[in-house]
Parts: structure tokens; sequence; C-alpha cells
């Protein structure tokens, strides 16, 4: 169980927590828990479901108790719509591979997650980097499917904001972001 | 921003999924070859789902497990 499970609830807790400390206690915690409850699982879902939904809750409780304000990348600019609005449109897909191979990349992309609110963090930690499915997601995080797509478009395109002033060259963002801004 | 961008800017994720139905797919593409702002967007969405995939996933740190494996064996007396 350990083996199999401790990587995503681990990843979910640092995630949450944005610190190995407390992602460290969460992940103890979440396995004592289950072991102290291992005779009350009923099956009716996958253990991994379980123990992530324990882990979740876990760390939600963390939160509350700290409940420090941080300020999140996803309030993106919204059409008329409610739809979030890209602000850069420069692509910077062809990245050398001085950053790919660098902690260059694994710290930039360790911030923008951080950035996220916390309804977005969870989805977004379990469906694009656990690779569990929309079903898996929405149960451990008591979300419907619908819910948890809406959350992933939106935490996909906060990071892909954030990213975007990171790696795009400098200078020509701004000026062609701003033109797209204006123009709606 | 044109409606059609708007649309599309809101299928992106399910399109990158492969979750759009046909029909839905081949208007968003239609619509992607014509529009340089809708493909700029589509491919850095793309890139950014795939740089996660690759580089996000933290291994739980060695002395981390340890000391899990301990607590445990305390906890269960094993």
């Amino acid at each position: 169980m350990v083996e199999r499970h401790s990587g995503t609830v681990y990843n979910l807790a640092l995630r949450l927590m944005n610190n190995p400390q407390e992602a460290e206690e969460v992940l103890q915690e979440t396995f004592i828990s289950a072991y102290r409850a291992l005779d009350r699982f009923e099956g009716r879902s996958k253990l991994g479901t379980w123990l992530y939904r324990i882990a979740y809750n876990a760390a939600l409780m963390r939160l509350r108790k700290r409940r420090v304000p941080t300020s999140s990348i996803d309030e993106p600019l919204l059409t008329e719509d409610g739809e979030a609005m890209p602000r850069q449109l420069v692509d910077w897909t062809s990245l050398p591979d001085e950053i790919l191979l660098s902690g260059e990349l694994r710290g930039v992309l360790d911030e923008a997650v951080a950035k996220l609110s916390e309804t977005l963090r969870g989805v977004f930690v379990l469906r694009d980097i656990e690779g569990l499915s929309t079903a898996e997601t929405a149960a451990i995080l008591d979300l419907t499917e619908a819910n948890v797509k809406v959350r992933l478009h939106r935490a996909r395109l906060a990071l892909r904001e954030h990213l975007t002033a990171y790696f795009a060259p400098t200078g020509r963002v701004g000026a062609r972001g701003e033109a797209y801004v204006r123009a709606v | 921003m044109s409606v059609l961008c708007r649309e599309t800017l809101g299928m992106l994720s399910e399109y990158l999924d492969g979750e759009l139905d046909e029909q839905l797919c081949a208007e968003l593409e239609r619509h992607m070859a014509e529009c340089g702002d809708c493909r700029v967007v589509v491919d850095t969405l793309r890139k950014t789902v795939a740089l996660y995939h690759t580089h996000g996933h933290r291994d739980v740190p060695a002395d981390a497990k340890a000391r899990l494996y301990a607590v445990l064996s305390l906890e269960t007396g094993s």
C-alpha cells in the first residue's frame, strides 16, 4: 500500500501545503489513519481513491488551521460569458535543452502551481501530475465530474499564463498580450 | 477576440484530452487553421500540460519514506 500510493499522497500534500515538512506530516497522518481504519474500508471505492481522500482531507484541515491569505494567479480576465481569457500570446513551445534539463524548470513549475488557488490545485495535481481519471478525481475531491473539468481547464489556463510570462522572450509578451486584451 | 475564439478557448482542455466530439473537433481545427492567436494558445497550453506531466511529480524523499515506515511499524507493531 505504501509503495504504490505514497507518491500520489505525497505529491497531493506537497502541492496543497507548499511545504515539504508539512507534506511529510500529512503523508504519515494519512497512512496511520488508513491503517487504523483499514477494517472499515468497504471496498466500494478503490483503495487509492480512499487513501487520497484521507490525504486531501488531512491537508485541508491543516490549511484551515493555517489560514494564511495567499494571492493566486487564477484570477483571470473574464469575457462577458465568464470565460477566462488568455492575456499572453507568445509561442514559447520550443524551450532550449538547458532549461528543460535544469533545476530552473522545476522551480518555475513549482512556483506556478503554488500560486493556484487550493480549489484548482487539488484538481490539477490529481489529473495532470498524477494522471488520475476525471471520475476518480471527482470522487476524491467530492466534486462532480463537470466541476473537475471546469477547474482543470481554469488551472491549465492560469499555469499557461504564468509559464508564458516566464518563458516568452522579454518585451514581446506585454505588448502582444495587452493588444489582445484591448481588442476584446 | 472573436466569438469563435471565445468558443475555442472554452473547449481547449477537452480538445487536448481527446474528449471533444468529432464535429466540434473539426470546427475547432478549422478555426485554428485561420487564427494564429488561438493556435498559440493551444500549442502553449499543450506544452504546459506536457511539462507538468513529465516534470511535475516529486518523488517522496528517501528519508521521509524511511520515517514513514518507522512510524507505521510502531503503529502496527510489526
